[in-house]
């Protein structure tokens, strides 16, 4: 196991490598000279020079991409041309809110899609089924943000039952911590709710005809003993699948939400490196968030071993 | 049949804007700034005095255009690529590496930092959002490749001396139509819905264009006062994405893809 690991790992190296290289190449592929737009429309040329050399943009392009890799590997993100801080230092004050965002997101969606899925695929084609059916695909259509203003509309503005935006840090006492981020993580789980749910219920309805399930059911065994260790255990490899890979959508998602609710976040920083052409953060950003998305498809791969002991590395 | 439907009313609202007893999408009324929904402006106005109904049923043309053509050019370009990729084993394992690495970029990240380098027009929302789907394309197209490649319609093809460039077009390329149709109706629905969030985020259509997104990113100030101009241009957007998506299952099942 532990060797297989290792491997996974190294495995990921090269993955991480062409997204360095992409978010690299992101500044030179546009049209137009990188160093006169991040400057704005107000900069000298003095200006321009500035930022020219201080991106090293003045260097032939290899030794660009040399002197990136090799302090992508030092763990060395840059500096903000705003705020002239280190990007680590910038992400690692805006992680919390993010981190807390998807990690309660994900928590609502799983506990409530995976049973939903199982019950819809135990009684297909009834009601209950049906209706988790809409229910994922209008999850899927709503836009993110959208959903989130009704959301305070109700919650907030008429009832005024949870906070309209903002967040409260957990040093600061955990019930303001977790009001602040419930309509947030509600809003951000709808879309991975809807996935899971009909993942959940697509690989239920494949187990549920095989004959063990029957065997099972003709034992006298109750249904919910079955359902969860019969036929969900087996079905749990595409559902923690799709957890993984659904995580890209739950950071963007983030992004939108985190503008909603004005959450101090990766999000907002994000957004508004964008507005002011900080490039600098918007590449350490991507990076970050990119890396943590091939980790957590890295923990699901491992996963697999431990739902299914046929699956040997 | 429902998703038709709707999206087929959505479409020519948008494409005869002008006749659904709209005014000007642009006219500014200050006197009748943030007026709630009443006779003359059915969905209210916005913080500017413009009717928010007019600017919906014109904010359709963005959506519909953007959706069609990102659907369009990515599966172009990613089938184009996705053929040639598969088809030729050394450059398959190298290219799915590199694929491997921009899809671990979130989409909607690499669609922002695109736009970031780029100045706002409908044009370039169309690049920033086209660039994340083609990896995925590809991908679709090339798994179907490497299984049809063995084929033995494919063997008899090359016994009779057909070219590689003339398998792709007449053998390989039909076979893929059905997934690749599928496919585009939820790339076309995804991309409606991440023009809304770069406009949103103030990142994508330019404001002198009324777009689902910027109506609403104009008026996520006022949610507590006036609620409508968010809330009607959003209906219009979830029920034009859940036409969209409609469609791609309904057609998923009649085309029988996977």
């Amino acid at each position: 196991m532990f060797p297989e690991i290792l491997r996974r790992l190294v495995a990921t190296i090269p993955v991480m490598g062409v997204v360095a290289i992409a978010v690299f190449a992101l500044l030179h592929v546009t049209p137009g000279d990188p160093a006169v737009i991040i400057a704005g429309d107000y900069a000298t040329s003095e200006d321009i020079a500035k930022i020219r050399a201080k991106l090293g943009l003045d260097q032939p392009f290899l030794t660009q991409v040399g002197i990136w890799l090799g302090r992508i590997v030092r763990g060395d993100l840059g500096t903000s041309i705003y705020s002239g801080l280190p990007v680590a230092t910038l992400i690692g004050q805006r992680a919390e809110a993010t981190i807390a965002l998807t990690l309660f997101a994900m928590v609502i969606s799983v506990s409530v899609a995976v049973p939903l899925g199982v019950l819809a695929a135990w009684k297909k084609g009834s009601l209950v089924d049906r209706a988790v059916m809409v229910f994922a695909v209008s999850g899927f259509s709503m836009p993110t943000f959208w959903l989130g203003f009704v959301l305070v509309y109700i919650f907030a503005v008429s009832f005024h039952w949870l906070p309209v935006q903002g967040f409260s840090p957990i040093e600061r006492g955990f019930w303001p911590f977790l009001r602040h981020l419930i309509l947030p993580a509600v809003t951000l789980s709808l879309v991975y709710m809807a996935l899971i749910a009909r993942m959940t219920r697509a690989s239920m309805l494949g187990v549920l005809n095989e004959d063990y399930i029957r065997t099972a059911f003709a034992k006298g065994l109750a249904p919910r003993w079955v359902l969860v260790r019969h036929a969900l255990k087996n079905a749990s490899l595409p559902i923690v699948t799709i957890i993984g890979i659904g995580f890209a959508l739950l950071i963007g998602g983030a992004v939108v939400t985190e503008s909603v609710f004005a959450l101090p976040g990766l999000g907002r920083l994000t957004v508004d490196a964008i507005i002011r052409r900080d490039y600098p953060v918007i590449q350490g950003v991507i990076l970050v968030v990119s890396g943590v998305y091939v980790l957590i498809n890295l923990v699901v791969d491992l996963l697999y071993v431990v739902l299914d002991p046929r699956i040997k590395y | 049949m429902v998703g038709v439907v709707v999206l087929a009313i959505i479409a020519l609202g948008g494409a005869f804007a002008p006749v659904w007893w709209t005014g000007d999408p642009l006219e500014m009324r200050p006197i009748e700034r943030l007026t709630s929904p009443v006779a003359g402006h059915w969905f209210g106005t916005d913080n500017f005095g413009r009717d928010v109904y007019t600017r919906t049923i014109y904010g359709t043309r963005v959506s519909l255009i953007v959706g069609a053509t990102v659907s369009i050019l990515g599966l172009l370009i990613g089938t184009t690529l996705g053929l040639v990729i598969g088809f030729y084993r050394r450059l398959d394992a190298v290219m799915m590496r590199v694929m491997d690495g921009l899809m671990a970029i979130p989409a909607i990240l690499l669609a922002l930092a695109l736009m970031a380098l780029m100045k706002t027009s409908v044009r370039n929302v169309i690049i920033a959002l086209v660039i994340p789907e083609i990896p995925r394309v590809i991908r679709v197209v090339r798994a179907s490749v490497l299984s049809l490649r063995e084929h033995t319609m494919v063997e008899g093809a090359r016994a009779l001396g057909a070219r590689t460039p003339r398998i792709l077009m007449f053998y390989i390329l039909p076979a893929l139509a059905a997934p690749l149709i599928v496919q585009a109706t939820y790339i076309c629905a995804s991309a409606i819905l991440f023009e809304a969030y770069l406009s949103f985020l103030g990142a994508g259509t330019p404001p002198h264009i009324p777009s689902w997104g910027n109506i609403m990113a104009e008026g996520k100030t006022y949610v507590q006062l006036a609620f409508w101009i968010i809330l009607f241009p959003g209906l219009f957007l979830a029920l034009t994405v859940l036409a969209i998506n409609l469609v791609g299952d309904g057609l998923r099942e009649t085309l029988d893809v996977r």
